[in-house]
């Protein structure tokens, strides 16, 4: 499988596999060629996706740079949800940017939610609302808290109703709140899915955690093929940043051999092809 | 008002003739406030303590030896049986707020001098009850029907004798007349002491110097050959300035009679507080909040009038054959009329979902306890509009799911993950306050687990094991190693169902407070299993348990 260095942030249609198949990254004309017409061919799609906008007024929170290329339209939005597995620090890494920028934000239903890594990532802790748990009113308090706050971060208890659905949706896009959800969510703009990790500074019976590589895959909606990046999710500073090189190994498909230093140099946002389930 | 008459009626110049006082004494007030706060008979032995030493103890305590200034231990070792609170001057104040209002109502112009003591001008209540005796007796009357003994009596649990509710004094100077007071009994009726006027300084003349609660003084006066009140007083008032400095004179101008102090009448305090209360004692929560709303509304009114605002609010409930529960409310901004009805709610259901009260509600009574003028809670034109909306969301969040049901973070120091954050409701303080825990955040914590924090911290750990190669539970030996190392990895309590460990770290130990059994010993390991998920595990007594997930 080959890897596909695209410096857009957009998302990638079919044509640029095809226009950057099976080519080597070393440069030469035919890759140059191919790299023109992929850029041609983005910039098209982009404008016929501003044509086809549904909505007037996405406005676009401040987020997190590392996520911003696997995020629709490069930012969060303000009305749309997104669904988070697997990962409680990536769900809050979508709330960093919102609440760095001074926007309140609310985590409902999560009572093992650690504050300390929370204010880690960028998040203030005193503009951060917790209902560890609201129970039976576990909608209601969603909805009242996307009344007031930027970000809602939320765990659902269970199935949630289509007609719910469709009314804390609306809710959601007439206040201009933006919900992540840690878990399936139907409707969201874009599923992050935390794929592997490597923890760095750890070894067998030494050290300690320092910080972890992990690829974090994004599918958005509406969009063919998922986006994918590697990141440290904490790195050093128990932040979130863009990994200067993606991991050595990929841990979904460990036949990848390591790559060469032309290859680790290139510039930090890695997206490639990613089977599609 | 007073003063101008007496001038003018006595005719003559005000100082020559001194002014007459009259003072109510309650004996040991702080026990008595102390024990009805605490639901304890008044006979019950008691003791108020302040930094480790007995500060007031009831007349039962007394009588077994229990003395101010006591130590703890030595006063529970004469009498056993002592319970021991820590003096709350504040429930002094609070409690003898009845009392006063009870004198007000009847003598205009009372001095609190401290709570348990009280100060009025005789002259215009002797004139109007016919006698400065029986002015004092009126007094005492109102004053036994507002005393928490003197309710007390009508439950016959025994009588309370009068001696023991009040005493008053009537004497030319404050100083006579609060020793006047506080003497011995002479008989179970000697309840109103007077001495005529121009006889104080006779009434005096005998009393130790003890009295002056100046040990200094009172040690130098005796090596002169000075023993009581009466001889000081004899000295020449210049030497003795000269000798004893201003205090002194002053101490010699009280020996004399004289009393620079006069009485200075309070303003009584504007009652901003409200009261209901239930003929017939209610228990469902919806009828009391219905009922209490006019209360709130008016308790809002009243500080609206004074251009005040209510930051934080005492709640006393009332119940039938439970007594008393009282808590105290604070408020991220201030209270209107609904946030008092939500709190007296959230206090009578307890923490919002249980239905159901402990026992029916007889009396709610809401006294603001911190007030602030309103000018500086105005809102401003612009800048305040987000937070003000974020306020208004989460009180109806709180109204869904209970007063602690809506928290905020604050991190704080600690070695395990769970301890170094502490939620808070919704504008509530933290235990302790903001700034011990604002301190302890920036205090070393030696052993404290370097790296980030984990974001998933469990409030109760989980159970989990970790099996060596050995297939058995991982240990640590008495050199804080490892028997073996950790080869499997489980969450619950089978050994079956686990996944090989890919990394790990430790252990590391946590040894705190050997002496408090609060404390724990443990041992905490890092551990990385096959997916890539870290853990922060605790052996604790030889079981393993995880505290955090690094997710």
């Amino acid at each position: 499988m080959a890897w596909a260095a695209i410096s857009s942030d957009s998302s990638m249609g079919s044509a640029a596999d095809s226009a950057v198949g099976g080519s080597s990254f070393s440069g030469g004309d035919a890759v140059a060629d191919a790299r023109a017409s992929l850029d041609r061919i983005l910039e098209l799609q982009a404008r016929i996706k501003g044509m086809q906008e549904t909505k007037l007024d996405a406005r676009a929170l401040p987020t997190v740079p590392a996520l911003g290329p696997l995020l629709p339209g490069g930012a969060l939005r303000a009305g749309s949800s997104y669904s988070v597995h697997r990962s409680a620090l990536l769900a809050l890494a979508l709330l960093a940017g919102p609440s760095a920028a001074g926007s309140w934000c609310a985590v409902v239903g999560m009572p093992t939610l650690g504050a300390e890594a929370a204010a880690g990532l960028g998040i203030d802790l005193e503009r951060l609302v917790l209902v560890p748990d609201p129970g039976e009113q576990w909608l209601a308090v969603t909805a009242a808290m996307a009344d007031v706050v930027t970000v809602v971060l939320t765990r659902p208890p269970g199935r949630v109703s289509p007609g719910d659905l469709a009314r804390l949706t609306a809710r959601l896009r007439q206040r201009g709140a933006a919900l992540v959800v840690l878990g399936d969510w139907p409707q969201s703009e874009a599923t992050l899915r935390v794929s592997g990790g490597s923890w760095e500074g750890i070894g067998h019976g030494h050290g300690h955690l320092a910080a972890r590589q992990v690829t974090v895959t994004s599918e958005v909606r509406g969009a063919g093929r998922p986006l994918s990046a590697t990141l440290w999710l904490p790195d050093a500073t128990a932040g979130i940043s863009a990994a200067a090189q993606p991991a050595a190994v990929s841990p979904i498909d460990p036949s990848v051999p390591e790559r060469s230093d032309a290859e680790s140099a290139r510039p930090s946002r890695h997206l490639r092809p990613v089977e599609v389930a | 008002m007073s003063r101008a008459r007496s001038a003018t009626t006595s005719g003559s110049v005000p100082g020559a003739e001194p002014p007459r006082v009259l003072l109510l004494w309650c004996p040991d007030w702080p026990v008595i406030a102390a024990a009805e706060a605490a639901g304890l008979p008044p006979s019950a032995p008691l003791a108020l303590v302040v930094k480790g030493e007995i500060f007031a103890c009831s007349a039962s305590a007394r009588r077994e030896g229990v003395a101010r200034g006591l130590r703890v231990r030595e006063a529970q070792a004469r009498c056993p049986g002592l319970t021991v609170l820590p003096y709350d001057a504040d429930l002094d104040h609070r409690a003898f707020e009845p009392v006063i209002s009870a004198v007000e109502a009847i003598v205009p112009g009372a001095q609190l001098v401290r709570p348990g003591t009280l100060a009025v001008k005789a002259r215009g209540p002797s004139r109007y009850y016919g006698g400065e005796v029986k002015a004092a007796e009126a007094v005492l009357e109102v004053v036994a029907a507002a005393h928490p003994a003197g309710q007390a009596d009508d439950d016959a649990d025994g009588v309370v004798p009068p001696g023991a509710i009040a005493r008053v004094g009537v004497a030319d100077s404050l100083f006579a007349a609060e020793q006047l007071a506080k003497a011995r009994m002479r008989g179970p009726e000697d309840v109103v002491r007077v001495v005529p006027a121009g006889r104080t300084r006779e009434f005096l003349a005998p009393l130790p110097l003890s009295v002056l609660e100046r040990p200094e003084l009172t040690t130098v006066l005796r090596r002169l050959g000075i023993d009581t009140l009466g001889h000081f007083a004899a000295l020449d008032a210049v030497e003795v300035r000269d000798r004893f400095g201003e205090d002194g004179e002053r101490l010699h101008a009280l020996s004399s009679g004289r009393d620079p102090r006069d009485v200075e009448a309070r303003t009584p305090p504007p009652d901003l507080g409200g009261e209901i209360v239930f003929e017939t004692p209610l228990d469902r929560v919806d009828q009391i909040a219905f009922a209490f709303r006019q209360v709130a509304d008016d308790i809002f009114d009243r500080l609206r009038a004074a251009t005040l605002v209510a930051t934080a609010i005492r709640v006393e409930i009332g119940l039938e054959d439970v007594g008393v529960r009282e808590r105290s409310w604070l408020h991220p901004r201030w209270f209107t009329a609904s946030d008092i009805v939500d709190r007296v709610r959230w206090q009578i259901q307890g923490n919002g979902r249980t239905e159901g009260l402990e026992a029916a509600v007889e009396r709610i009574r809401v006294e603001p306890e911190s007030v602030d003028a309103m000018s500086r809670h105005e809102q401003g034109l612009w800048g305040t509009g987000s937070d003000e909306r974020v306020h208004h969301g989460l009180s109806r969040v709180q109204s869904m799911v209970g007063h602690d049901g809506v928290l905020t973070a604050r991190l704080t120091g600690g070695r395990m993950p769970g301890q170094r954050q502490v939620l808070v409701p919704w504008g509530d303080r933290p235990p302790g306050g903001e700034k011990a825990v604002a301190e302890s955040a920036t205090l070393p914590w030696p052993g404290a687990i370097p790296g980030p924090a984990p974001s998933v911290v469990f409030p109760e750990p989980r159970p989990v094991v970790v099996i060596g190669p050995d297939g058995a539970s991982v240990e640590v030996d008495d050199r804080g190693a490892f028997t073996t190392p950790p080869v499997r990895f489980g969450i619950g309590e089978k050994p079956e169902r686990t996944s090989p460990v890919s990394a790990w770290a430790g252990p590391w130990p946590v040894s705190e407070r050997w002496w408090d059994t609060a404390a724990r010993s443990l041992q905490r390991v890092q551990l990385v299993d096959e997916a890539g998920r870290a853990w922060l595990l605790v052996l604790v007594a030889h079981r393993w348990w995880a505290e955090a997930v690094y997710d």
